[in-house]
């Protein structure tokens, strides 16, 4: 009895030895030579450094800002694209579904480039709205452009995340609803939206932790030069300058500390908001 | 309002967003078959050069080999290592299912661009010199496929009466190892067949890892198409439609796979 439930234990072996070796070592080296100075002692000295210079807080302060304005904005598009796709036919809507996964995976680099003939100096629907005289300029390569990038990729993973949720909402509710005589914008604001709630809170966490971790769209299309988190993390440990592990170590683990802070605040959230089932 | 209206309502908005999702895909696949587009709205010139001029550039040839062999490699080595243990989970240990489930989330929660920075101090040096090397980014692309496997197979075993077939499949005299070969693989295969080729599509899609970790070395797909950003931006336009048709592709046999 004993061999026989000990023998399927082996198999977690090799899995664990890959999971160890690649994401879980990693992660103690960077925990661990965060809190080691450049003399090898242990120190706070490399938070301090992040926290007293004007540079990395900038980099911070433009990751949440571009990372919160992309999983708004993209919240918010899948959010009614997900409330007109549910009246689509069946047929239509599976291609939509299709069609959302695939472009899900249209991001970083081929992205960028697309971006670029799109919205580049010289870009199409640039020089369309130049010509309208809609705008003047577009900074591409500056908070502007990467907001826009960046919800451009929020959208699908959003569309994605959402739509099941949008089961939840049964159709009689909305007939029961309008019957009871409450109007399109009340069944939204205490019917709809409270039920999705979770859902909506949830997937924007997801947005959040997904437009802080990116790297390949911004290192793209700026060549590194706006100054991201992410950004910073790579040029300490693989730029052309000097390199600083130690001090990307702790700008990591600033960084993560931050995502499970925003999660936990966002389980509470979750858990104070309402349950249908 | 009104039904009629209500439908205008949906199928507009609906369209609306996916034409915004398509403009720049549209834009790159026009791009790509013209000759000129500069400070134009509407190009000029249509042509299939700058595809002939990719497909016989030996160096993208060499990139589209590397990327493939490698998603292919690892899928393999992931497949042989997760499922035996997704398996393993549900039939005799379901106890651990919650946390396994946590570690399949981690290479999620941890950023690439985190990992990095310590898998390139721990492995830079002998005796572990991976660096530069696709067997890091076989290692860390385990990381990236286990989430979708692992989701896929569980939840293919659930649908599955595993308890009774394995009952069965004792009572006629085979083995545990035999019955998982035999009875409960093939039972799966369909499932596990989408998740390999949805992860297949991101294993291709990426980059930082690749850049990071093997850069010039082992250049990928994706490291490649950013070398090559100088260049004229048709050829570029004609390597992301490339690029893309092979994904999408492979997301079509995913979602056949799947029905």
């Amino acid at each position: 009895m004993n061999n026989r439930l000990c023998r399927p234990f082996l198999v977690f072996i090799p899995f664990f030895i890959i999971l160890g070796l690649f994401q879980l070592a990693p992660l103690v080296w960077v925990v661990i030579n965060s809190f080691i100075n450049n003399d090898g002692h242990w120190s706070l000295d490399n938070y301090q450094q992040v926290v007293s210079s004007p540079f990395y807080r900038q980099a911070f302060t433009h990751s949440f800002l571009v990372s919160i304005f992309s999983a708004v904005a993209g919240l918010l598009i899948a959010t009614i694209g997900c409330a007109s796709l549910r009246h689509m036919q069946g047929k239509i809507r599976n291609i939509m579904i299709a069609f959302t996964n695939m472009t899900s995976n249209f991001a970083g680099v081929p992205l960028a480039f697309a971006f670029i003939i799109v919205l580049g100096f010289n870009g199409a629907i640039t020089l369309m709205l130049r010509k309208w005289g809609w705008i003047n300029s577009f900074d591409l390569y500056g908070t502007q452009g990467l907001s826009v990038v960046y919800t451009y990729f929020q959208i699908p993973l959003a569309m994605l995340l959402l739509y099941p949720a949008f089961d939840a909402l049964k159709v009689d509710w909305e007939e029961a609803a309008s019957l009871l005589g409450a109007s399109h914008r009340y069944y939204w604001q205490h019917i709809a939206l409270p039920v999705l709630s979770p859902a909506l809170l949830g997937t924007f966490i997801i947005l959040l932790a997904n437009g802080l971790g990116t790297y390949a769209t911004a290192y793209t299309l700026t060549s590194g030069n706006y100054n991201l988190v992410t950004v910073r993390i790579a040029n300490l440990v693989a730029g052309d300058l000097f390199l600083q592990p130690n001090l990307a170590a702790a700008i990591s683990v600033i960084l993560m500390s931050l995502l499970i802070f925003i999660t936990c605040v966002n389980q509470w959230l979750v858990k104070r908001s309402y349950h249908v089932y | 309002m009104s039904t009629k209206r209500a439908m205008a309502y949906h199928y507009s908005v609906t369209c609306f967003i996916y034409f915004l999702l398509l403009i720049p895909l549209l834009a790159t696949l026009v791009y790509s078959l013209c000759d000129q587009w500069g400070a134009t709205i509407l190009p000029s010139g249509f042509t299939f050069k700058w595809y002939i001029q990719l497909w016989t550039d030996p160096r993208f040839l060499t990139a589209l080999y590397h990327s493939m062999t490698l998603a292919v490699g690892t899928l393999i080595l992931s497949a042989v290592l997760i499922v035996p243990c997704v398996f393993v989970v549900f039939y005799y240990y379901p106890k651990l299912d919650t946390g396994l489930n946590i570690l399949t989330l981690l290479p999620f929660a941890i950023p690439p661009v985190v990992s990095s920075v310590g898998l390139l101090q721990l492995y830079s040096d002998y005796p572990l010199l991976l660096t530069g090397t696709p067997w890091i980014l076989v290692g860390c692309y385990v990381g990236i496929a286990l989430p979708f496997i692992y989701r896929a197979v569980n939840n293919n075993l659930r649908a599955l009466n595993v308890h009774d077939l394995m009952d069965a499949a004792r009572l006629l005299g085979a083995s545990s190892t035999q019955a998982f070969f035999k009875l409960i693989l093939p039972n799966i295969r369909k499932g596990l067949m989408a998740s390999l080729f949805l992860s297949f599509s991101f294993l291709i899609g990426e980059f930082v890892f690749a850049n990071l970790l093997a850069g010039a070395n082992f250049e990928t797909l994706q490291v490649y198409l950013y070398n090559m950003q100088q260049n004229s931006s048709h050829f570029t336009s004609a390597l992301v439609i490339s690029y893309f048709s092979i994904t999408l592709i492979l997301t079509l046999l995913a979602t056949r796979f799947n029905r």
